[in-house]
């Protein structure tokens, strides 16, 4: 069999080739590995692993926590980045490199800060704790260290393509009597969504497997606020290696079903978008003449 | 070209990279001896791997170089299963030592009555520290299972230093109470009463420490005169409760490791040398119960309080058995905690 390019740009062998050996040995050779080491186990083991109730709490404490977080995040961040295009104002720049600062603190460190900030003795939590309200230590800890983890995941994917967003559209439908939230609804989103989606999927993946900031805060009570990735270590530490590896298998499936449903409905949005265009374009093009 | 082609590329990038990884893997180091510890010895050792240098160099000429590695004990044991290059080990519990053994055949099954004392140069135990003016009135393991005392201590299993804990707990329980049913729910309410479960020994110190989270931490002997003298006499003070266990620290030479480095003689020297009559005094003066206290100073030892101590082998028949029955999956350990 010849496999052909379909584009008419020289060197597809060569491209083919290279993404192939890079996304294997970057990739998908310790992700095989993982797979590997599972197998080591019968699948009535690995069932058993997967059902016991621990780690299905933990598994839903991961998923949903990492779901709500990054929810959080695609709302929020989207405001955030909606600020730093539209308006100006003075540290402007200095705000917007702070965005970043998530991704390059170390995760133990952010997880520290976060704990001393909001533990019953710390700036935030001292005055939270006499309401009732207990945030480090319980799963709205996890939230609130996800939150600042995946951050910088929604700024950046949605800001580019909002900066590109041309302002005149806004302006014609009000002109046309759209009210402020129709603008919102029906110019603004369908624009915006792709990459609010993609934003949402990488502070959500991110957010699923994180360990190092959640550890702090999190503690880590069994069928409370243990977390997957944690499960893992403590099955490394019994130098359990393959039910290790089941946990992580088992999160990667997941983690990767449902970056797939969010690549479909990102699939879904572009081609609603372009279908939106196409219709608005007549439209536009009477309003000219 | 077809795919064919492309598979031949993979297959030699990927042998060449294999290529590149084994002659990593064949440097070999010449008079350096790489010591793999857990946590709390590393003022111990800091101290100690000098002294040893000009012991060998003034007997046999040579210059040798020490390196220190310190971590969880689990971690550590974990690293050198996985390659760490150590020449030896001296780690928190011989269990972990043991993995190492079977794991990648490097260290013989009777590695432990190779040096004296079950290979434990040096001794700690349990102790409880608690704020200044215990305001809880905590005295003894009892008041840890009370209702309304909060507890502090890291996960057993994934902290070597919580498995004493929760075997000193267990031991004194099960002695008062006369039966391991007993036990366990004697261990089962004081874990009940543990709000944050932290994955280390560091960890925990912070949580009761910085946080102020607990009324209790138990903790190494050493860890706990550290705290006291480092933080402040005017913060915590130590409990020692009426009984508790003599934990064993062991060490051992890894001998695969230290036969390719040909570091073997070094490595043998450099145990021994924790048994001499310096080292001794040396591992009191860092809070550890010297093996010979006789070489120890006097005032140094007027710290270690007198109470009773059982060992692991004469109260849970060894580390194997211990582990087996209470930290592996779905050991008595993992039964104290129930869904909600």
């Amino acid at each position: 069999m010849r496999l052909k390019p379909k584009s008419a740009l020289p060197g597809f062998h060569l491209a083919l080739g290279y993404t192939l050996i890079y996304l294997s040995l970057i990739v998908l050779i310790p992700l095989a590995g993982v797979f590997l080491k599972t197998a080591e186990l019968g699948w009535q083991e690995i069932i058993d692993i997967l059902r016991s109730e621990r780690v299905l709490s933990a598994l839903s404490l991961s998923f949903g926590t990492a779901l709500i977080a990054a929810a959080l995040n695609a709302f929020f961040g989207t405001l955030v980045a909606w600020v730093f295009v539209r308006y100006d104002f003075p540290g402007k720049r200095l705000f917007d490199a702070m965005i970043d600062l998530p991704f390059a603190l170390p995760t133990a460190v952010a997880g520290i800060a976060l704990t001393a900030l909001y533990a019953g003795n710390g700036w935030v939590g001292q005055w939270l704790e006499p309401l009732g309200i207990k945030i480090a230590f319980t799963p709205v800890g996890i939230i609130i260290a996800l939150l600042f983890i995946g951050l910088p995941f929604v700024v950046r994917t949605v800001e580019p393509v909002m900066r590109d967003l041309e302002k005149e559209l806004e302006e014609a439908a009000a002109s046309l009597g759209a009210s402020r939230w129709q603008t919102i609804r029906l110019v603004l989103l369908p624009s915006l969504l792709p990459s609010l989606l993609t934003g949402f999927a990488l502070a959500f993946a991110r957010g699923v497997g994180e360990y190092g900031s959640v550890i702090f805060i999190a503690g880590n009570l069994p069928y409370v606020s243990e977390i997957a990735p944690l499960l893992i270590v403590i099955r490394l530490e019994e130098f359990d290696y393959a039910g290790a590896t089941t946990v992580a298998a088992a999160m990667l499936v997941l983690a990767f079903v449902m970056l797939l449903v969010i690549n479909g409905l990102q699939a879904w949005s572009n081609r609603h978008k372009v279908r939106h265009q196409a219709l608005a374009q007549p439209i536009q093009a009477g309003g000219a003449l | 070209m077809t795919i064919k082609t492309n598979v031949k590329q993979v297959l030699l990038a990927s042998s060449l990279l294999a290529f590149a990884a084994l002659h990593q893997s064949a440097f070999a180091k010449g008079n350096e001896l790489l010591n793999v510890s857990y946590d709390p010895t590393r003022e111990l050792y800091q101290e100690f791997n000098p002294e040893f240098a000009k012991y060998w160099k003034f007997k046999t000429g040579e210059d040798i170089g020490i390196k220190q590695s310190h971590g969880g004990a689990g971690k550590q044991a974990r690293a050198v299963i996985d390659g760490l290059a150590a020449d030896v080990v001296t780690l928190a519990l011989a269990y972990d030592i043991d993995a190492i053994g079977e794991r990648t055949g490097k260290i013989p099954k009777d590695w432990q009555s190779r040096l004296p004392n079950n290979s434990a140069p040096y001794t700690s135990t349990i102790v409880l520290l608690v704020r200044k003016g215990n305001p809880k009135n905590i005295r003894d393991w009892d008041d840890l299972a009370r209702d309304g005392v909060q507890v502090i201590t890291p996960n057993p299993k994934t902290s070597g230093g919580a498995r004493w804990n929760y075997l000193a707990a267990y031991g004194y329980a099960k002695n008062k109470l006369g039966s391991d049913k007993a036990a366990q729910d004697f261990v089962a309410k004081i874990f009940r009463n543990v709000p944050v479960l932290d994955t280390g020994a560091r960890g925990s110190t912070t949580t009761f420490v910085q946080r102020g989270i607990g009324d209790v931490f138990i903790s190494w002997e050493n860890e706990a005169f550290l705290a006291v003298n480092e933080l402040g006499p005017d913060k915590f003070e130590i409990v020692v409760p009426s009984v508790s266990i003599k934990a064993e620290p062991p060490v051992t030479v890894v001998d695969g490791n230290a036969k390719k480095h040909g570091t073997e003689a070094i490595a043998k020297a450099y145990l021994e040398y924790l048994y001499t009559p310096f080292a001794q005094k040396l591992v009191a003066k860092h809070y550890y119960r010297p093996f010979l206290p006789e070489f120890a100073d006097a005032e140094d030892l007027a710290r270690f309080p007198k109470l009773k101590l059982f060992t692991v082998d004469e109260e849970f028949g060894g580390w194997q058995n211990a582990q087996k029955t209470h930290f592996l999956d779905g050991g008595v350990f993992d039964q104290i905690y129930t869904p909600r």
